[in-house]
């Protein structure tokens, strides 16, 4: 045949791909710099289409790096300073073990460090670009700040954490960009609006943390260096383009100056969405606020702020109070105590749920139901929209309605009316299937018998007019083409379409189950009710 | 001790001596105190005291023994040996400090501990202080130094005067007792000390008492000193008028170091070579931003087309809330569940809980953890583009013609055919479209009247029939049954007496002369008496059991099938006229299923299991063999065009081959839940009808178009229920009427029914 034999596994997709541990040795890392290069840079394993073909015929388990990502990585001045470190490591070493300390201070002082900089410049192009990718950078920060100064991390890296997060929330106030904000039970979310992009964080509770001794710290504190420069510079960017001074680490200093923005016609919903949208960020705007000791300051001062209300609090828990329990103007007290000990009477005392509902409601609520001591309505999350045959918990509906302007009606007793017609009407459909029924198994037997030559109880009974429904024929007469339309799909189709209707069916089920839940835990409240009524 | 001190303070600060000086300062510290002792007692020993002179003269002989005058400017290590190794180091700079407040120590500590000695002896001592010198570590009134006494305890002698002469041991024979009594009398007893190096007792003065307690008590030795005087500043920060020493400076000061030359010199190498970096200067830019983004431009390319950014997490539902609605709780058997589930199979990582108040809302214990498997996912997971399929699924659904379109096609049930006992396996319809012959598995052949559903006539055979076949010619009357091993002619006499006649000649053909070899054990056989009487005319015995028959169009060849696994004799070819068979296989196959005459052509189609062999009669040969692609034919039926064969199988798919296509099905329709057991084309409509063991007879339209370029279309038009199951079987034939757009259907129920 004439030519060189080809040899397998060197053309094709194998040479797109390379496994993890050629490529720290084409790098030259150890594996620890290697994942923190990986990090840094966003490098992330592929999943090659056909894996045995790239593993050269073999089955194991293996990670691949796309080659040119690698190749990408060959250039990156971090992994000469990875390596200067190496050295200062062993040099470092060398020095402690010849107890030489001069020489230690010298090594120590000149400890070869790097920056970020560049990277975040490759990873973001453009500022949109970094936007899009801080909720990861946001929660990070927000939890190392939590964390106590127990050698998990440097005291450096939690300070800056702290700070930049005071940052960030500040700016999120002066910019009123806060839209959602939920109570888990992992911790507060909060979603704010950023120059069009909606980025949504998660700050833990505030409390001491008990640290997973399966958890590598390492690969959270290289995260956490890179989210810090980023977020650094996003901050400084977002204050720059508020007009404020971005003044590290201090607190708010606005600059009251804001451009006035040139108002460009907006046609229809979009105008509507607008309005609203300003609405919002003026909804409490001329409310005051006291927040209790219980309560959880940093959470509510922040939201409170962001829409426009003014808070403060007790001067003994924190610096910053602006005024005393004592104001005759302030307009609501949050407690989340059973009961408050003194209580003045030009102001509402609620609990701290009412104004996280009134901000994912847009309104402000009625604060009837959050009074001191009152069973509180359910808190929804509002980041989940109902598509149509999702369910939908009764609370929302509620909601919805005042939304529309709609004034709550007087639900107990007019609840009771319409399920009784419901029920009504269930018996009555009920009744006429029976019939139909009965009809059918009457017929069915006479033909039996007619069939079988027996002597028929010769009986003349005035015959009923088959009432037939246009209407429904025509359902019966759709849903027939559409079964022997089905049975004509294809095979892959086919498959396709049954995933399909399982999963749109599952659904549905789920969202049954969901209203039965409901109506059997209503149902046993209005038994309790009425039994205590009694 | 203090000779030497004394020496000093009036010494002349020689070069020599101050040398040696510095030494004994340096050493003083430890030897004091025990030879201070001891010397005062030499002082104080009156039995001595004449001694003591000499002894003053001969230290400082002894001195010029040593030869310490001469070594003044020596190394230390002389010294040291000279010293007799008596004391070790400080260093060198402390002892220079404390050179000067010592010596003025020195001073007035000599003057108070040597009061009690007498002027003479101190003016001796003046003189002779330029010829001591200061060591007088040792004890000059014997030689021997400083050894360990016992040595010489076996010797009269304790050692050897300066003159080398022996020294005796006092001769006292104290024994214990003298000593006792020595203790009780002596009232100085306790105050006397033996002496290891004179071997004498000493008493003691009181000042030497005092001074014993004093030193016991770390206090200073001497009564009147001071120790919290004001020390002098020699060496500060102020600048004097006058130098702390008069020593001119020395000639090095005055030239260049050539050591800090080579020093300096390798440093500025290093510096040159890079070797040495000058300080880092403390840079905090790390902390610092700036706008980073200032400069933005599109020109810079992102990442290659291949980066995926990472999906975000997912947004919290109402499960989450630290207040859920009620029916996001887990009821008992949900959280047992959920408990039970592996951590990966769960759909919700966490149980949902209800708290009444905010405050009561413990930290979560996994947010680390779930923070740690993001940062995991974010550089571990391989990322892969997943193509969502967002479609419609009504787009899904094919677009076929309405079954409205499409009609006629039989749609409800409406007449039902009771009469048999067992199953009824096989239907057929006479070609007048009146009659409809059905036999059963209780032995009977029951012809109706189609219209009415009345049973014409009962015809017991005596056997399950297999397969009953109406002869497709309308000029005769006639009807083949298939039982065991036997084929029956019927003639049941249901027409025009014209149509009975012609039938009537076509059964009295005379058979041929040789009927051996070709048909083999095949027995053609006219019946008699009451078989007659019931109209069964010819008996065809065959030599297994018959499963099927089928006429050919003209009606005179009949087709029967024996299945059987290892013979070539599975096909039967009959001809009425002749009674005449013949086995047109000489190869076995497969196992025959069943068989069909093509309706205007000579061709000849054999179902084996997974296949179908179309042979041309004419010229004897094999012309086509489809693949049906399923486990096993069960039956079949051919267009009344000819070109195109339904294969019903018994895993539950219905095949249609073209001909003019391919060998293989142009569709596979998969319509039923269970065995497919019947096929059937109508001989005019373009229907088709497939019955199977689900109980459901489905009617499908499939028009054949003369166009060779179109494709035959097939649209599903309606499925008919009625049969019930019975034995896990439903449906057993289908067939259609001849003329109207009727199906006829048996079952397993024992009932016949007919959908129109």
């Amino acid at each position: 045949m004439g030519g060189l034999q080809k040899k397998k596994y060197e053309r094709g997709s194998v040479t797109n791909y390379i496994t993890r541990n050629k490529a720290r040795k084409k790098l030259r890392l150890s594996l620890p710099d290697f994942r923190r290069l990986c990090i840094l840079k966003g490098i992330y394993p592929h999943e090659p289409k056909h894996k045995k073909k790239v593993n050269k015929g073999s089955t194991a388990p293996r990670t691949f790096y796309l080659i040119k990502d690698i190749r990408f990585l060959l250039h990156e001045p971090i992994v000469g300073k990875f390596r200067d470190y190496k050295v200062f490591v062993r040099k470092l070493k060398k020095a402690y073990g010849k107890t030489e300390w001069s020489a230690v201070e010298r090594l120590r002082e000149n400890k070869p460090t790097y920056k970020l900089d560049h990277i975040i410049k490759e990873r973001y192009p453009s500022f949109i670009d970094a936007l899009r990718d801080i909720d990861d950078a946001l929660c990070m920060c927000f939890l190392f700040s939590t964390f106590a100064r127990t050698g998990k991390c440097h005291v450096q890296t939690i300070q800056l954490c702290r700070r930049l997060t005071v940052e960030w929330m500040n700016y999120v106030v002066a910019a009123r960009a806060l839209r959602k904000v939920f109570i888990s039970i992992k911790g507060i979310y909060y979603q704010a609006e950023v120059m069009g992009q909606l980025i949504t964080w998660l700050v833990p509770y505030q409390f001491s943390h008990d640290h997973p001794t399966d958890v590598d710290y390492r690969v959270m504190a290289t995260f956490t260096e890179l989210y810090t420069t980023l977020l650094g510079f996003i901050n400084f960017r977002l204050y720059h383009s508020l007009n404020l001074y971005w003044l590290p680490c201090t607190l708010l200093d606005i600059k009251e100056e804001e451009a006035q923005l040139d108002q460009f016609p907006v046609e229809g919903a979009r105008e509507r969405e607008q309005k609203e949208q300003e609405a919002q960020k003026k909804l409490f705007d001329g409310l005051k606020f006291f927040l209790n000791r219980e309560v959880p300051r940093e959470s509510l001062a922040f939201v409170i702020r962001c829409f426009g209300g003014e808070v403060s609090w007790d001067k003994s828990v924190c610096i910053g109070s602006t005024y005393e329990v004592t104001e005759e103007t302030i307009t609501h007290h949050i407690v989340d105590r059973p009961n408050a000990s003194t209580q003045y009477i030009n102001r509402y005392y609620i609990q701290p749920q009412w104004v996280y509902d009134c901000i994912n409601a847009k309104i402000v609520l009625p604060v009837e139901d959050y009074f001191l001591g009152v069973t509180l309505p359910p808190h929804l999350s509002p980041f989940v929209e109902e598509k149509e045959g999702d369910y939908m918990p009764p609370e929302k509906v509620k909601i919805m309605a005042l939304q529309r302007g709609e004034k709550p009606e007087e639900e107990d007793e007019d609840e009771d009316e319409e399920e009784e017609e419901d029920d009504n009407d269930d018996e009555e459909e009920d009744e006429e299937e029976d019939e139909e029924e009965s009809e059918e198994k009457n017929l069915k037997k006479m033909e039996k018998q007619r069939s079988q030559g027996k002597s028929l109880q010769v009986k003349v009974t005035p015959g009923k007019m088959k009432v037939e429904n246009p209407e429904r024929l025509e359902q019966e007469e759709k849903a027939e083409e559409k079964r022997l339309a089905i049975m004509m799909m294809k095979k892959k189709e086919k498959y396709l379409y049954d995933k399909i209707m399982f999963g749109k069916k599952r659904k549905i089920r789920e969202a049954n189950k969901l209203t039965a839940k409901r109506k059997a835990h209503d149902d046993a409240e209005k038994a309790n009710k009425k039994k205590t009524r009694k | 001790m203090e000779e030497s001190s004394g020496n000093m303070r009036s010494s002349e600060p020689t070069a020599a001596m101050k040398k040696v000086r510095e030494k004994t300062a340096k050493k003083r510290s430890k030897e004091e105190e025990e030879e201070e002792e001891e010397q005062i007692f030499n002082f104080k020993d009156k039995p001595a005291g004449k001694e003591e002179e000499d002894e003053d003269l001969s230290d400082s002989e002894e001195s010029v023994f040593s030869g310490l005058e001469d070594s003044g400017s020596d190394s230390e290590e002389d010294e040291k040996e000279s010293d007799d190794n008596d004391d070790e180091d400080d260093d060198d700079v402390t002892a220079v400090e404390s050179k000067q407040p010592k010596q003025t120590e020195e001073e007035e500590e000599k003057e108070e501990v040597v009061g009690g000695v007498t002027e003479r002896e101190e003016e001796e001592k003046k003189e002779d202080e330029y010829e001591h010198d200061s060591s007088d570590e040792e004890d000059i009134r014997n030689t021997v130094g400083n050894i360990p006494m016992e040595w010489y305890k076996d010797f009269p002698h304790i050692g050897y005067n300066l003159d080398g002469k022996k020294i005796f041991k006092p001769i006292r024979n104290k024994d214990e007792l003298d000593d006792f009594l020595d203790k009780m009398e002596n009232p100085d007893y306790w105050r006397t000390v033996h002496d290891k190096q004179t071997g004498s007792d000493i008493v003691l003065s009181d000042e030497q008492v005092e001074l014993v307690n004093r030193l016991q008590k770390g206090q200073f030795g001497d009564v009147n000193f001071n120790e919290y005087q004001p020390s002098v500043e020699f060496f500060s920060s102020d600048v004097m008028i006058h130098p702390v020493t008069n020593r001119p400076a020395d000639k090095r000061s005055f030239i260049p170091s050539l050591i800090e030359k080579e020093k300096v010199s390798k440093l500025v190498h290093a510096i040159k070579m890079g070797w040495i970096k000058p300080r880092r200067v403390e840079d905090d830019t790390r902390g610092r931003f700036y706008d980073l983004w200032a400069g933005e431009d599109s020109s810079i390319l992102g990442r290659h087309k291949m980066h995926l950014p990472a999906p975000k997490i997912p947004l919290p539902g109402h499960q989450e809330s630290y207040n859920p609605p009620p029916e996001y709780l887990f009821t008992e058997e949900e959280l047992a569940l959920w408990e039970q589930q592996d951590a990966s199979d769960r759909k919700l990582p966490f149980v949902p809980v209800k708290f009444s108040s905010l405050r009561q809302v413990p930290a979560f214990s996994r947010f680390i953890h779930e923070r740690f498997e993001r940062c995991l996912d974010l550089y571990l997971c391989p990322r892969q583009r997943k193509m969502r399929v967002n479609v419609n699924p009504e787009d899904l659904i094919p677009k076929l013609p309405k079954p409205k379109d499409l009609q006629p096609f039989p749609t409800t049930q409406s007449l039902v055919y009771r009469g048999h006992s067992g199953l009824v396996r096989s239907i057929s319809v006479s070609p007048s479209g009146q009659w409809l012959a059905s036999g059963s598995d209780d032995g009977s052949v029951r012809f109706w009247e189609v219209c009415s559903s009345r049973c014409m006539k009962t015809v017991q055979v005596g056997g399950a029939v297999k397969s009953v076949a109406w002869n497709p010619n309308p000029s005769v009357c006639l009807l083949a049954v298939a039982l065991e091993s036997v084929v029956l002619i019927l003639s049941p006499s249901l027409a025009d007496r014209q149509v009975v006649q012609s039938s009537e000649r076509l059964l009295s053909g005379q058979p041929e002369a040789d009927t051996s070899d070709a048909a083999g054990p095949v027995i053609w056989s006219d019946t008699e008496g009451e078989e007659l009487n019931q109209g069964i005319r010819l008996k065809i015995q065959h030599p297994k059991a018959v499963h099927q028959v089928a006429w050919h169009a003209k009606g005179d060849y009949l087709a029967s099938v024996m299945p059987d696994h290892s013979s070539h004799l599975q096909v039967l070819i009959h001809q009425l006229s002749r009674r005449r068979s013949q086995n047109p296989f000489r190869k076995n196959k497969g196992l025959v299923q069943c068989v069909s005459f093509h309706p205007v052509r000579p061709y000849f189609f054999v179902a084996t299991q997974r296949s179908v062999r179309i042979y041309n009669l004419v010229k004897q040969e094999m012309t086509k063999k489809l693949q049906a692609n399923s486990k096993w034919i069960s039956s079949m039926a051919v267009h009344p065009g000819g070109d195109h064969v339904i294969c019903g199988s018994y895993d539950c798919r219905l095949s249609w081959f073209d001909l003019d296509l391919s060998t293989k099905p142009y569709k596979m329709l998969r319509h039923h839940k269970k065995a497919v057991r019947g096929a059937a084309y109508h001989r005019s409509y373009p229907l088709f009808a497939s019955a199977s063991d689900d109980g459901s007879v489905i009617v499908c339209h499939g028009t054949v178009y003369n166009d060779l370029m179109q494709n035959p279309l097939i649209v599903p038009v309606k499925v008919l229920r009625g049969h019930v199951i019975t034995h896990d079987l439903g449906v057993l034939d289908v067939t259609f009427h001849p003329t109207q757009p009727w199906v006829f259907s048996s079952g397993a129920d024992a009932t016949i029914r007919l959908f129109t």
